[in-house]
């Protein structure tokens, strides 16, 4: 069974517990202003070119943006690091991208990886089928689940969708009992501003047994030169970056009702 | 720490480096006097070592716990001109050059000048060795084919076992008096040679002492002239520990430290060995003691924190002392090498972290100071906690203390035929050989240049850079139609040197044997006296010779680049890769970025890349392991570069991995600096395809972002990175906690960064001292970004 990724990377440690490989999805149905990679939310993957630069010369080196893989090639390059997930208690996270829009092959991964004694986690944005997430609950060991807004309009007018399905399905998790760790992304004019903060703390409030943890993630400018290659436009140009001092006021609104709260997940 | 040992540090870190001709002067004077006249060179020796005990200034610093200088004042260093002698010249570049300096004043010019320099010159035993070594020898060694260890330095390279933890030196002087008694002159041909070594073993067990009654009766004399009786009481306190230790086995933390001081200055002014001696297994020789003493109330705990801080700051008033010539640029620095060990396992295999290791450790964060370098020894049967505690320090950022692996480094000494009892004392020195401590003289012997071996095999035997012949014709490389005739027309190049370098060592042991031996440091090392042999001439139990192989990066990646695009992929002819590494990649810059770019490497758990590895060490390994030395040991490999890899870096030219001539060649085992893309894991996996368990050490350099170790999470994970790589059988991990910025900041403004020591190849180094192509390596070092 194929698949499409935009890539693979080692040595997770922000991406659930231990040392995990983390493996992007290609195509998200959400399209987030501030999204940290652009080139993952198109299904499609599509030839690139990356200049480098050396001495005095400037190259054109060829990349392909998202490849069609195998489960078994997947599986080969978890295998890669079977030794330090083993020892840190780590595992495998599948992301994106948004991995539930592979839905079969999303399956077919996370049966394999638990064939091979992997713990699994799938980072969602949550935009997905209630059928998706009953076929994926039983190999699933950890849930991260990306929870942006809890006012509709607003998550409309940042992410491209309206968010009655994504805390449809949140519920769902809790109240199947699976571990959940609730990633907020932080970002200014959207969702980092206090009273929108706590209104994301009283939405968790009722499900807090259920949550490992909150990572909060502050919005930071490192993709600037992707949208820039990738020619993709830009909406949050020219707005800064946060601090982890910027966001310490939102981290005690949280760890106040005794949540276990990071930044930077 | 307290205001004494801040006041203490504080006067380390201030005080001038400088070059004192105490020592020259009175070796010189020695040898001059009647007294030396008609002795046997062991004896000889012996007497010159007492002879500088007896004379050699006092030093006892204000508010000082532990005493003893090598030279008269701290951080004056000494020469040993009976090795090798500084010109006027050489002694003008050490007071003036950048950096690395020592301050020569007029007065040791002049003395220079009058009376070492003309006694000396064609004595001297660099001399002798120049003077026996083969024409093929130099021409090898000019062309940084390798270097030499003992042209400027002793052999060195031992640690200390618990034998002077647990014995005084009247009880040395007994066991040397009963292998007196039972030389058999009928039967050993050998028993005058051992009757005068073990006679002057004798003589230099009782300098030693004496050295400590000095300091006793000059203790005594400041004590009844001190008006605050609070130091009064304490510098008669410390006459009497220097009035039991060395002649008595210590029963107290103070006379143990002070006890191992006065070995450490007693090995270091016999003759200036490589690398410096140092303690070992400091927490499990201290242990005993401190339990004992801490049970029957004699000790508290502050004051053994202060009486370790004490000892910490005298191993950062001893700079290693300064060669002349290449060597000044091969390995430039004031670091002397000492590793303190911590953790590991006991005698029974057990796990021996114990309450020591956890203040020691406690000690090594607090002073943050160059010297003692230190290290932790993980074996799987030492708890995390041990090894979270370390990454807390490490976190820190001043590359302390290194990682190494218990469980490896012990079965790399059995595969050399070591007792398991005997490995389980080991440890790692240096930078991270493996050694059995108290038993072992495993001896280095210089750096060898595996990549100049390759520029020389692709120029069938001459050397591009001088344009001379000084190799062997193994082919012309035009003509190769496979991969496989490069490899082995590289074997046969490397073979070719390395025996080369074997015959030179050969003939340098026995130089050393003959004309310097070590009478001092034979009391240490065990069974130098059972044999009555001296540690340079095979008396210790076991005998080791090692070529540090450097650039095994760098190689791997110029093979995997003639295989994949020459051979495999027919991206390039031989030819235009011949061409282009004459040209320095002049005109053939998307060859280079190819070569760069779009080739595997090693580093990234690519097995296309990291076969290559496998090749390049076992020719490397086979061409050496087992070769005999002249001391009844065997020659052995080991993989670090301390900084030779800038240097011959400096001697190569163009590369087919697309490096450009005179670039650092890439260090230790770490990857080619930048060509690891896949992150610490990947790095990890493709080091563990090194055969470390056949190597004496190897050497493996991450810098990391100092967000990886972030919080108590965090930080177990680098743990369990360590651990999954010591499951692999590595042997040692370093880490470079720093970012990027920082560094060229430091570049910028290093006065800021008066006290910024990173890691730099095995040690730690302050930033402000290392040359500027080094501290770009350092920056250029892939970062593993947080993302």
């Amino acid at each position: 069974m194929q698949g499409t990724i935009f890539d693979i990377k080692r040595f997770a440690v922000h991406d659930g517990p231990g040392i995990r490989t983390t493996v992007f999805f290609k195509g998200c149905p959400l399209n987030c202003l501030w999204c940290h990679n652009p080139e993952s939310i198109g299904c499609e993957p599509f030839q690139s070119v990356r200049k480098i630069r050396l001495d005095d010369h400037l190259f054109d080196q060829p990349e392909k943006v998202g490849r069609e893989v195998s489960v078994s090639e997947i599986l080969n390059m978890l295998r890669k690091d079977r030794m330090f997930m083993e020892e840190s208690d780590g595992g495998v996270t599948f992301s994106g991208g948004e991995p539930t829009m592979q839905p079969a092959f999303l399956k077919q991964l996370l049966i394999a990886s638990k064939d091979e004694g992997f713990h699994t986690a799938v980072d969602t944005c949550g935009y997905t089928s209630r059928q998706t997430l009953a076929e994926i609950f039983p190999f699933t060991d950890l849930f991260l689940f990306d929870l942006k807004h809890v006012n509709s309009e607003k998550h409309l007018a940042f992410t491209g969708k309206s968010n009655e399905v994504i805390l449809e399905n949140f519920r769902y998790i809790i109240e199947s009992k699976k571990r959940i760790r609730v990633r907020i992304p932080v970002i200014p004019l959207f969702n980092f501003i206090d009273d929108e903060m706590k209104n994301i703390c009283d939405f968790l409030i009722p499900q807090k047994d259920n949550i490992t943890q909150i990572d909060l993630l502050p919005f930071h400018t490192i993709a600037q030169n992707k949208y820039k290659r990738f020619g993709i436009a830009n909406k949050m140009e020219g707005i800064k970056g946060l601090s982890k001092e910027d966001i310490y006021d939102a981290k005690k609104i949280f760890e106040k009702e005794g949540f276990k709260v990071k930044i930077g997940g | 720490m307290n205001n004494r040992i801040k006041n203490l540090r504080e006067e380390s870190l201030n005080a001038v480096n400088r070059i004192t001709a105490e020592r020259a002067l009175l070796v010189t004077r020695f040898y001059q006097s009647d007294e030396a006249k008609g002795l046997s060179i062991p004896v000889q020796r012996a007497k010159a070592f007492e002879y500088i005990l007896k004379n050699k200034e006092l030093y006892i610093g204000e508010g000082e716990l532990i005493v003893g200088e090598r030279g008269p004042a701290p951080k004056a260093t000494p020469t040993y001109p009976e090795i090798c002698v500084h010109s006027l010249k050489d002694l003008e570049i050490l007071n003036s050059r950048k950096k690395v300096w020592f301050r020569v004043d007029q007065e040791t010019k002049k003395v220079y000048e009058e009376v070492i320099i003309p006694f000396w010159t064609g004595k001297t035993n660099r001399e002798k060795i120049m003077s026996a070594m083969t024409p093929e020898w130099h021409e090898a060694y000019a062309a940084g084919l390798f270097t030499e260890f003992q042209e400027q330095r002793a052999p060195g390279h031992t640690v200390s076992g618990d034998k002077i933890f647990k014995k005084g030196m009247l009880q040395i002087i007994d066991d040397i008096r009963e292998s007196i008694k039972s030389l058999d002159f009928v039967n050993d041909p050998r028993a005058y040679d051992k009757h005068e070594e073990l006679k002057a073993m004798e003589i230099a067990a009782g300098a030693l002492i004496m050295w400590a009654a000095r300091y006793a009766e000059r203790l005594d004399l400041l004590a009844s002239a001190e008006e605050n009786p609070a130091r009064r009481q304490e510098l008669q306190q410390m006459a009497a520990v220097c009035r039991r230790v060395p002649a008595y086995a210590p029963q107290t933390i103070h006379e143990a430290l002070q006890y191992y001081w006065f070995v450490h200055l007693g090995v270091i002014t016999e003759l200036n060995p490589w690398d410096s001696f140092n303690p070992g297994r400091l927490d499990q020789h201290l242990y005993p003691i401190y339990k004992k003493q801490i049970e029957e109330g004699s000790i508290s705990k502050d004051e053994v924190y202060e009486l370790l801080q004490a000892f910490w700051v005298k191993f950062n008033n001893h700079p290693s002392p300064p060669k002349v010539g290449v060597t000044a640029e091969e390995s430039n620095t004031y670091t002397d090498f000492c590793l303190i060990n911590i953790g590991g396992v006991k005698e029974d295999g057990s796990d021996a972290c114990n309450e020591m290791s956890f203040i020691l450790l406690d000690v090594i964060e607090e002073m943050r100071l160059l010297q003692p370098s230190s290290m932790v020894q993980v074996s799987k049967k030492n708890p995390d906690r041990m090894v979270d505690r370390t990454m807390k320090i490490i976190k820190t950022g001043f590359g302390q203390p290194s990682i190494f692996n218990t469980d490896a480094i012990i079965q790399e000494l059995l595969r050399q035929g070591k007792d398991l009892v005997d490995a389980r004392k080991g440890g790692a020195s240096g930078c991270v050989e493996t050694g059995a401590f108290g038993t072992e003289a495993y001896i280095l012997t210089g750096y060898f240049n595996m990549p100049k071996v390759l520029e020389i095999t692709l120029n069938n035997g001459r050397d591009p850079m001088t344009g001379k012949k000084i190799g062997i014709e193994t082919g012309d490389p035009h003509h190769f139609t496979s991969y496989e005739q490069v490899l082995d027309a590289f074997r046969q190049q490397l073979e070719y040197f390395m025996n080369i370098k074997i015959t030179g060592n050969n003939t340098i042991e026995r130089i050393f044997a003959n004309n310097l031996p070590v009478p001092f440091l034979s009391l240490i090392i065990d069974d130098c006296i059972k044999n009555g042999t001296d540690y340079v001439a095979g008396g210790a139990r076991y005998n080791s010779s090692y070529v540090q192989g450097v650039g095994l990066g760098t190689m791997t990646d110029c093979l995997t680049a003639i295989k994949y695009q020459v051979f495999d992929n027919k991206k390039v002819t031989m030819a235009d890769m011949l061409k282009a590494l004459a040209a320095d990649f002049e005109g053939y810059e998307q060859l280079r970025f190819d070569l760069l770019y779009n080739t595997p490497k090693y580093g990234n758990d690519d097995d296309v890349a990291d076969e290559q590895l496998r090749e390049v060490f076992e020719i490397n390994y086979n061409a050496l392991n087992g070769k005999p030395n002249t001391r009844g040991g065997q020659h052995r490999v080991n993989l670090l570069p301390t900084t030779c890899h800038v240097y011959f870096g400096k001697v190569t030219g163009a590369l087919p991995d697309g490096r450009k001539a005179r670039i650092a060649l890439s260090e230790g085992i770490s990857p080619v600096q930048g060509a690891d893309q896949c992150g610490p894991t990947a790095v990890i996996k493709s080091a563990a395809k090194v055969d470390h368990l056949r190597t004496g050490g190897t050497l493996l350099n991450q810098k990391f972002a100092p967000e990886f170790f972030e919080d108590d999470e965090a930080i177990h994970n680098m743990t369990k990175l360590v651990r999954s790589y010591f499951r692999m059988d590595g042997h040692h991990i370093q880490f470079n906690v720093i970012s990027a910025e920082t560094l060229r900041d430091a570049q910028k403004h290093p006065e800021n960064y008066r006290d910024l020591i990173v890691r730099v190849a095995g040690y730690s180094d302050y930033f402000n001292d290392l040359g500027e192509d080094l501290q770009e390596e350092i920056i250029k070092r892939t970062e593993h970004e947080t993302m």
